[in-house]
């Protein structure tokens, strides 16, 4: 019951809202989340809870919640992420706040199903409801060129959304019953099948994986969706809706083509490999940070999804962390980046500079998560990214030392670009950064909780890995 | 039975009201409460039906089955909508109102008997009664040189269209002897002669018109577009949805068990029908045209059903055309609002009139196939049975494919109204009353999303 109400609190939420303007919306809002961000910690508290109910008997598909660790750890990401952004972005006019609450609470709703579904129908149905919010924050709020950007976002993941789709019916036929959507039997019938088959039932659904994360070369929609669209909504794609792919990929691919993923592991981690060099070189040659964070986020996706494609249990737990701790730390990145927005007025590195004399206490929360974000000792990141390479190395893949050494050069990169940015932004000359307030109250408060939680998960990781434990041993015996 | 027989009243009585009912906004009402009656009836009859035992007429030429009925009402509720939705928006099309209402009538009645029909001399009874009115409907606007023009095209084509469902049904009782569509299924595959197979083809071509299936699909736009727009309404869904269960009904009772001989042909049907549809309707600059050609990218998933020949997409039949009706009358409704049908001249609707804006996004969210929409269970429900079948993944992913392509015309629609500046001309103020049959259609729409059984209970 807890699970549904994890859905039902934004999705109500968000309805209401709509007819709500002014501060109401962003106070309910900010309600909205504080609760499901307490009922995901009860879940995550708990071992392992489920809910169930018939929903189309006559398809075959119920109303079937799962909430494991990994579900409830996702649950809880989204509840922080939500709460941390509603608190930092309060004092943020924005036009028509009713809607935009609310569409903010509808795709916490639809993200929500997504990593609590425990049958296919459901999940599909989710994966989509996640998207219409999105695109229509995007486009409506977003920058100059959001029509035609939201809209190649929103094609390219409704493509492949449809494929998976046939792969999910075609896999539900293979026994058809009253459960014939639910986890269990997908991966039963998915599992039985010939290699042959698994084999082209991987790309139908994997595709659509790949463009949410999104793997080279599916990425093209992202840096400029990641541009266009207001921060507050950047920071939901890429904390979140990213982790509803590599969550898909975990639940809905690995275990229910295990033969398709090994004929096709080593194809999927060397394009994902290929994603973080090529993403973290593009990013040192960006100039506006907004584009430059994008381009990172892939670079740290890739080393992800190359991890998950390893099979080994040390990868995957990595992974389980990483996932966590990447949004906490992007969430953090892209505050920083519309704090800096907001008050200088451009996102140009060439422009910017000297924050450290004029607001210092931004420059420290800066170069704290940038660190992070590069995985240095002491924060999170390095936790992760570390399993994340043990991983990788431990893999059967006979290139498994090329993959550690080519992904090792795509974190070098990461230090320089990111490095780079913080020397440029932080330091130097005080050009254009005369007029600063420091950090308000409320982000204070947004960027005091995401600091807390790198150190902490930096020096204590036991919490997240003891919640994810249970998961890996499930998908990696 | 009853429904036939109410419908023929209601029809008539309707005819006598023009008479004696000068006011056009009493006939609205008046035809609007016997359209209510007459669904009465419906529910009524399919309250009163033995699930089990169909019920035989006319010497076994009429099998009415509880899917019969179950149809019968939806199409019937559908049309009540449609009486709510746009009733005051036929006023407006010429004099005589009661005469279109009591066309509409005769039209439900065609559909009751393709809907039960045994025999395909009730086929092409039933075929004639749902055509012929719309003949006259097309061209209701007499002044209007397109709307005649509309007319006596679709006459002509519809003419044509019958002369070969006639021929049709001629070759096959020469191979067979018989004119019940049961006593086809007798033919087995083995002994199938060539007069059996071309009258099959013949049958195929004649429903491929009368559903507007490429490439028998050429007259369509240019009626739809030269109809009065409150008539392309009813008749790019109703009655469309009737010419389809005549297909599904011939196709799965009779030739079910040919399904080999002819399924590869109805599948490039299929596949044109889907192509030609939605690419044409990118192009279009009129919202009425690309509804028009929307109409046939969405006949495109219909005939999965038919071609599928199994359980699944029989439910999904009566899913689909209630979903595709619903949401195409709402859109409809609100396109009739503006007196500008491009494109632009839904820019900025969602300044001048959030609510109709937004639920005209909810129609088009459902017509493209979003989730929690009636739009997406419609193609859902089609595609399982095409997949079920076995045989058509190809076909299946090809249509996924164009459900894509679809987005970008519907959703154009979408981003004009929320994201580009403009305002709008509107013929009237819009009424609180409206406003609220258009948000209750939305809650059908979802409905139909969350709760497909809902729609399904009875058969």
């Amino acid at each position: 019951m807890l699970l549904t109400l994890l859905i039902l609190i934004p999705l109500l939420a968000g309805a209401v809202s709509f007819a709500i303007n002014g501060n109401g919306a962003k106070g309910l809002a900010l309600v909205s989340s504080l609760a499901t961000l307490a009922i995901s910690g009860i879940i995550c508290d708990a071992d392992v809870t489920s809910f169930s109910t018939p929903w189309i008997p006559r398809l075959g598909t119920q109303f079937s919640l799962l909430g494991d660790g990994m579900s409830s750890m996702l649950c809880l990401l989204t509840g922080i992420v939500m709460t941390v952004v509603i608190i930092a972005i309060w004092n943020k006019e924005v036009e028509r706040p009713g809607a935009f609450y609310g569409l903010m609470l509808l795709s916490q709703a639809g993200i929500t199903g997504v990593f609590l579904a425990y049958d296919a129908l459901l999940f599909y149905f989710f994966w989509e409801l996640a998207l219409i919010p999105v695109y229509f924050l995007c486009s409506q709020w977003g920058g100059e060129k959001r029509i035609p950007v939201t809209f190649k976002f929103f094609v390219y993941t409704f493509v492949g959304s449809l494929i998976m789709l046939a792969a999910l019916i075609y896999l539900s036929l293979q026994s058809p019953g009253a459960d014939a959507y639910s986890w269990q039997n997908i991966v039963r019938a998915g599992s039985s099948l010939p290699a042959s088959e698994q084999k082209w039932l991987f790309w139908m659904i994997f595709i659509a994986f790949a463009i949410k994360m999104p793997i080279f070369p599916f990425h093209t929609w992202q840096p400029d969706a990641y541009e266009q669209s207001p921060t507050p909504v950047t920071i939901i794609l890429s904390a979140l809706m990213v982790k509803m792919g590599m969550f898909a990929v975990i639940r809905w691919l690995l275990p229910v083509v295990p033969e398709g993923v090994a004929f096709w592991s080593d194809t999927v981690i060397t394009l994902s490999i290929v994603g973080i060099v090529y993403a973290s070189l593009l990013a040192i040659v960006q100039t506006d940070i907004k584009r430059l964070v994008a381009y990172s986020s892939i670079a740290h996706m890739g080393l992800m999804c190359a991890a998950a494609f390893a099979n080994t249990h040390s990868g995957m737990h990595g992974l389980m962390v990483q996932m966590f701790n990447h949004g906490i730390n992007i969430t953090g990145m892209w505050l920083l980046v519309h704090m800096v927005e907001q008050r200088w007025g451009t996102r140009d590195m060439t422009r910017l500079g000297g924050m450290a004399s004029t607001a210092p206490q931004m420059a420290i929360a800066l170069v704290i998560i940038s660190v992070a974000n590069v995985a240095l000792p002491l924060t999170n990141g390095f936790i992760g990214e570390f399993m994340l390479f043990n991983g990788l190395f431990e893999s059967q893949s006979p290139y498994h030392i090329t993959f550690m050494v080519v992904a090792g050069l795509g974190i070098i990169l990461g230090a320089v670009y990111t490095l780079n940015m913080v020397q440029r932004t932080a330091y130097g000359n005080a050009t254009e950064m005369v007029v600063a307030k420091d950090l308000t109250a409320n982000e204070y408060l947004g960027l005091g909780v995401i600091i807390a939680l790198i150190l902490f998960l930096g020096v204590y990781p036991k919490p997240l890995l003891e919640l994810t434990a249970g998961a890996v041993n499930q998908i990696i015996p | 039975m009853k429904a036939i027989i109410a419908a023929t009243l209601i029809g008539v009585v309707l005819m006598f009201t023009g008479i004696l009912v000068k006011e056009k906004k009493s006939a609205v009402t008046i035809a609007t409460v016997l359209l209510f009656l007459l669904l009465g009836v419906n529910v009524w009859e399919l309250v009163s039906a033995d699930v089990n035992a169909p019920q035989m007429y006319f010497n076994n030429m009429l099998r009415i089955d509880s899917y019969a009925l179950w149809f019968n009402t939806m199409m019937t509720g559908c049309t009540f909508l449609y009486a709510l939705l746009v009733g005051k928006e036929v006023a407006k099309v010429g004099t005589h109102v009661a005469d279109y209402f009591a066309l509409i009538s005769f039209i439900l009645c065609g559909i009751y008997l393709l809907s039960g029909y045994n025999n395909m001399l009730i086929l092409f009874i039933g075929i004639e009664i749902l055509s012929i009115p719309q003949y006259i409907l097309a061209g209701s606007d007499k002044k209007n040189l397109k709307s005649s023009e509309a007319s006596l095209k679709y006459f002509l084509m519809g003419a044509f269209s019958t002369g070969i469902l006639l021929m049709g049904i001629t070759l096959l009782y020469g191979a067979t002897g018989s004119f019940d569509i049961i006593g086809f299924t007798f033919l087995q595959s083995a002994e199938l002669n060539p007069l059996a197979l071309a009258g099959i083809l013949f049958l195929m071509v004649a429903l491929s018109f009368k559903v507007s299936a490429a490439p028998f699909h050429i007259w369509t736009p240019d009626v739809y577009d030269g109809t009065p727009t409150p008539f392309t309404a009813f008749m790019a869904t109703v009655v469309k949805a009737g010419a389809f269960i005549a297909f599904l009904r011939l196709f799965s009772v009779a030739f079910g068990s040919l399904s080999s001989h002819w399924m590869m042909i109805l599948a490039i049907i299929t596949a044109l029908t889907l192509l030609i549809g939605n690419i044409t309707a990118v192009f279009q600059q009129s919202v009425k045209r690309m509804l028009a050609y929307s109409s046939i990218a969405q006949a495109g998933f219909m005939l999965f059903a038919i071609i599928a020949v199994n359980a699944t997409a029989w439910q999904g039949m009566i899913i689909y055309a209630v979903a595709y009706s619903v949401a195409t009358i709402g859109v409809f409704a609100v396109l009739m609002k503006l007196k500008d049908y491009t494109y632009d001249g839904f820019n900025g609707l969602a300044r001048k009139e959030p609510a109709l804006a937004f639920f005209t996004t909810i129609f088009l969210l459902s017509l493209a196939g979003i989730p929690l929409t009636g739009g997406f269970m419609a193609k859902f429900f089609v595609l399982q049975a095409a997949v079920e079948q076995g045989s058509l993944l190809w076909l299946v992913i090809f249509g996924l494919l164009m459900a894509a392509v679809s987005a970008y015309y519907y959703f154009r629609v979408i981003i004009a109204m929320y994201f580009k500046e403009g305002t709008p001309e509107l013929h009237a103020e819009v009424s609180g009353g409206e406003k609220f049959l258009l948000a209750m259609t939305c809650v059908l729409v979802i409905l139909i999303g969350v709760a497909p059984q809902l729609f399904l209970n009875n058969i």
